[in-house]
């Protein structure tokens, strides 16, 4: 046995832990493009917590109620969180903050295209939770398990909070739907723009998707793209239907046979146009982004300034 | 100070009074003020928590990986440390 261990290559033993299902820590030895996957995913993971911040924040001021506004600002406030358990997490792999918030803003670093879609009418803030959040829940749960420590402890938090964001949206959405017939047209209007975007959410296609099998032998990724997209189908029109509202797929049918719905074709131009820079909103959010960032500097500057006299005031005293 | 980013802190949080101090993640922070300021909008907004410790990253000095299996190794052979390497008739009761 123990001749047979030394013979193993450092990436044999490495994968060979991963099948027998135990976690990887910060220090323990991993191959480069494992470290570089997983840098890239959980920074990608935390910038989009952080746009996703830009959309909602958006409506704090205009949300029809005190108990909507609260609500909204506490899963605003979340998101902020749940950006930083991410960005730590990645930290953990040897990048730095300043770094991943270098590539955000510098455009290098991508972030989930779901939040380059405006957020026109009130009834976008039901569906941001109702089916942008559902579809993140989707992606999530798996991720908590997945095969690095520190990512999937992240995680765990990020989903006991994210629960409550899909309900806030349904809420909403419940509310709208009985309500007036102009409110109910607004909450169709909006479901009709946001359900193709949000089926984007999980990336492209599985044959188009090269980095899939790496990342499921590396148990990064318990799920294809593809698998969840569908799931994600078959959780969503009954969830649809209950509220009255009509999906904007006519392709949309239950299979007997599959026992799950086909559902039509995302428009990939749509999708790649969007991930290459030129969505509706791609420009506007960067902005607000590096625009917050440059207007925080004085801060981040005077906080390690009154941190440094502190510092030496205590040297002084003792 | 030329550099912009914040020192690096872990956070450690008791859950209710009894309990432990529990590692939970980590933050950036200028000072411990602001960190254990920021450790409760970060890791205690449904009231995770009743006491809050954080630890500059830099000063936790950790076991080496690599060395694992040696290093705990002296512990593994010792099955007698534990109750059931022990075998008690069946008429003894309360041991």
């Amino acid at each position: 046995m123990e001749t047979l261990e030394k013979v193993l290559t450092p990436e044999e033993q490495f994968q060979a832990r991963i099948d027998a299902d135990i976690r990887i820590e910060p220090k323990d030895w991993m191959p480069d493009a494992y470290r570089k996957t997983l840098i890239r995913q959980i920074s990608q993971h935390a910038h989009s917590e952080l746009v996703g911040m830009l959309p909602e924040g958006n409506w704090i001021t205009r949300a029809p109620s005190l108990k909507r506004k609260s609500i909204l600002l506490a899963k605003v406030q979340d998101e902020a969180g749940h950006g930083l358990y991410l960005y730590s997490a990645a930290e953990t792999l040897g990048t730095t903050r300043d770094q991943m918030l270098a590539d955000l803003h510098s455009g290098k670093a991508k972030y989930s295209s779901i939040f380059n879609y405006p957020t026109l009418s009130w009834a976008d803030m039901g569906c941001v939770g109702w089916l942008v959040d559902g579809a993140a829940i989707l992606n999530q749960v798996p991720l908590c398990r997945t095969s690095y420590g520190p990512y999937a402890r992240a995680m765990v938090r990020v989903c006991k909070e994210e629960s409550f964001h899909q309900r806030q949206g349904f809420e909403v959405m419940q509310t709208l739907c009985e309500g007036a017939p102009v409110q109910k047209e607004m909450a169709q209007e909006a479901l009709n723009r946001w359900w193709w975007p949000t089926l984007m959410m999980f990336g492209p296609k599985d044959a188009d998707s090269p980095n899939t099998a790496q990342s499921m032998n590396w148990r990064i990724k318990r799920f294809t793209n593809d698998e969840l997209r569908q799931k994600f189908v078959d959780m969503m029109v009954p969830q649809a239907e209950f509220l009255g509202l009509t999906v904007p797929d006519p392709l949309v049918k239950w299979n007997e046979e599959r026992q799950a719905y086909d559902f039509g074709e995302v428009n990939w131009d749509e999708f790649w146009a969007v991930v290459k820079g030129n969505g509706l909103c791609n420009h506007e959010r960067l902005q607000a982004r590096v625009q917050a960032h440059e207007e925080g500097a004085w801060v981040r500057e005077a906080a390690n300034a009154h941190a440094a006299k502190r510092a030496a005031r205590e040297a002084v005293v003792a | 100070m030329n550099q912009s980013e914040w020192p690096l802190w872990e956070v450690f949080i008791r859950s209710k009074q009894g309990l432990d101090h529990k590692h939970v993640g980590s933050l950036h922070a200028a000072d411990a003020t602001m960190a254990v300021q920021n450790a409760r909008d970060v890791y205690t907004r449904r009231l995770e928590g009743v006491s809050i410790w954080v630890v500059e990253s830099k000063h936790i000095h950790a076991s080496n990986p690599d060395d694992s299996e040696a290093f705990f190794d002296p512990a593994a052979d010792k099955v007698y440390r534990h109750p059931t390497f022990y075998e008690v008739p069946n008429s003894i009761k309360h041991m």
